[in-house]
């Protein structure tokens, strides 16, 4: 079972949570007409196998949004903290 | 293929008699540096692509390259349906030609893949369903290949053991029946594959992991890999799961997301389910094998992996479906269970074709579908590769549609359908 060190409700099984996908991708900027910009961030992916930086929402507890750091490759979680202190810290 | 290679009734009488042992299905060759075609990729789509540019098109300086054993990943890890039951214009002729390849396959190959053309019947829910699978029986009709719709009553003559009970969750309403879907043995594939392209001159190289490709500006002109630098006229990239790790290689970004599908076998009882039968409430598909055991699986597990292995939360949204649909499977145990990982796209079908690259060809994102796939993509990639040009039937699936606002959703669904 995968774990998540939810930041307020400990570690809980990722049940709990909603999977949101890739966290390091950065929207283009508003209003852009770059059309290219906007296909490759909904569409293209890095997919790594390996360090991987995803959000996750504790729907069925504190219903925060979270930033989790996983190894795609073995499914090892490091890190988890608030999404909104930012994707990069 | 020699006489002395061919399997027939003849040589297992023969060798019977003589005691004279088999020779192996095909060698273990060594790499040269350089070949016509080298494919990336040593499953059922890379050995059966290198099989027909050899019968096909007379194309045999044919490298295989395979970083495990032949036939180690997704082609020795799924439930070996195949079917064509498919609705949008490009998918129903893709599949359907896939099924006629199955059809002829065995004797092909020379090599008995198994097929059991035992129908698979894709069940509705209700009105809406019915109505959607209608028009899906209609399509496929339309096209030649056979399709019977089936009210509950004729379900439960096909199959009396589903759950028809008044308190059931999803009571049947009907369903969809192709006869000639089936199952087929599924390593046979990867192995009458490999034996026939060996045969014509390909060399299949296994423990070989490509590293890195070499290139002359946009051109590919070979790869790296842990037993050496190949050199190659053109390359293709057969890889699901790791198809992104590929593309990585080259500095380039696919529509992929790497996720983990499992499948389940249960203890083998005496023969019980005739058919291969669909859950219409939610993606669930049952078969039984030769030797007896339930083979079953649904959804992927939900985030991106690359692990083999599934998580336990799965197993028992599965289970359910199972007990939901035939209550009779409720005291069967579960022999086995494994996770392969495999390329979902944003429209759920695969990228077949050229790519940015010159003489690099791609074959990826096949999602649930790749095993039924493998006879037709082989068939479509070995023609693309000796041409340089998609074959006709796979046309829609270059990997830049979502550039052009061409997705191809089978479904209707929209966009995304795997990550809800």
């Amino acid at each position: 079972m995968l774990r998540i060190p939810c930041p307020h409700c400990g570690v809980r099984d990722y049940t709990e949570f909603r999977y949101a996908g890739d966290a390091t991708k950065v929207r283009p900027t508003h209003g852009t007409d770059d059309v290219r910009a906007w296909h490759d961030h909904v569409f293209l992916f890095d997919n790594p196998k390996g360090a991987h930086r995803e959000y996750w929402q504790h729907v069925q507890g504190c219903r925060q949004w979270l930033v989790l750091e996983r190894d795609t490759a073995t499914n090892t979680v490091g890190r988890a903290w608030l999404a909104r202190e930012g994707a990069a810290s | 293929m020699s006489e002395i290679s061919r399997y027939s009734a003849w040589s297992l009488a023969r060798r019977a008699w003589s005691g004279a042992r088999w020779r192996r299905a095909w060698r273990a060759a060594e790499p040269r540096p350089s070949y016509d075609v080298i494919i990336i990729g040593g499953g059922g789509h890379g050995l059966a692509t290198a099989y027909y540019l050899a019968a096909n098109h007379g194309i045999t300086n044919v490298a295989v390259l395979e970083r495990g054993y032949l036939g180690s990943g997704n082609v020795g890890r799924n439930t070996t349906l195949v079917r064509s039951n498919y609705l949008l214009p490009g998918n129903t002729e893709f599949f359907e030609h896939s099924l006629k390849l199955w059809e002829g396959l065995s004797h092909e190959l020379n090599y008995n893949v198994m097929l059991s053309q035992r129908g698979q019947l894709v069940l509705a829910h209700g009105p809406g369903q019915m109505d959607v699978l209608a028009r899906k029986g209609n399509t496929m009709r339309l096209n030649g290949i056979g399709a019977e719709l089936l009210e509950r009553a004729d379900v439960q003559k096909l199959v009396p053991f589903l759950d028809y009970s008044s308190h059931c969750r999803f009571p049947i309403y009907g369903g969809l029946y192709q006869a000639r879907a089936g199952t087929v043995r599924h390593d046979a594939v990867a192995w009458g594959y490999a034996r026939g392209a060996d045969h014509l001159g390909v060399d299949l190289i296994e423990n070989c992991e490509v590293t890195g490709f070499l290139r002359d500006g946009d051109r590919v002109t070979g790869v790296q890999t842990s037993r050496g630098v190949i050199h190659a006229g053109r390359t293709a990239v057969c890889v699901a799961g790791h198809s992104s790790h590929m593309a990585r290689m080259l500095g380039w970004r696919l529509p992929i997301e790497s996720h983990l599908l499992q499948a389940f076998v249960t203890e083998p009882i005496k023969p019980f389910l005739d058919h291969v039968i669909s859950f219409g409430a939610e993606l669930f598909y049952v078969s039984q094998s030769d030797r007896g055991g339930m083979v079953f699986g649904g959804h992927i597990d939900g985030f991106n992996s690359y692990t083999q292995r599934g998580q336990l939360p799965k197993v028992q949204t599965v289970a359910e479906c199972a007990v939901a649909l035939i209550p009779g499977m409720s005291r069967l145990r579960v022999l086995r269970h494994w996770g392969g990982i495999q390329d979902m796209t944003p429209d759920g079908s695969p990228f077949i074709g050229r790519t940015p690259f010159q003489n690099l060809y791609l074959n990826a994102g096949w999602c649930y579908q790749g095993f039924k796939a493998t006879p037709a993509t082989g068939w479509c990639l070995a023609h693309t590769i000796a041409h340089d040009e998609e074959h006709p039937l796979i046309r829609h699936l270059g990997v830049d549609r979502f550039e052009r606002g061409n997705g191809h959703d089978e479904y209707g669904l929209g966009l995304w359908t795997y990550k809800q």
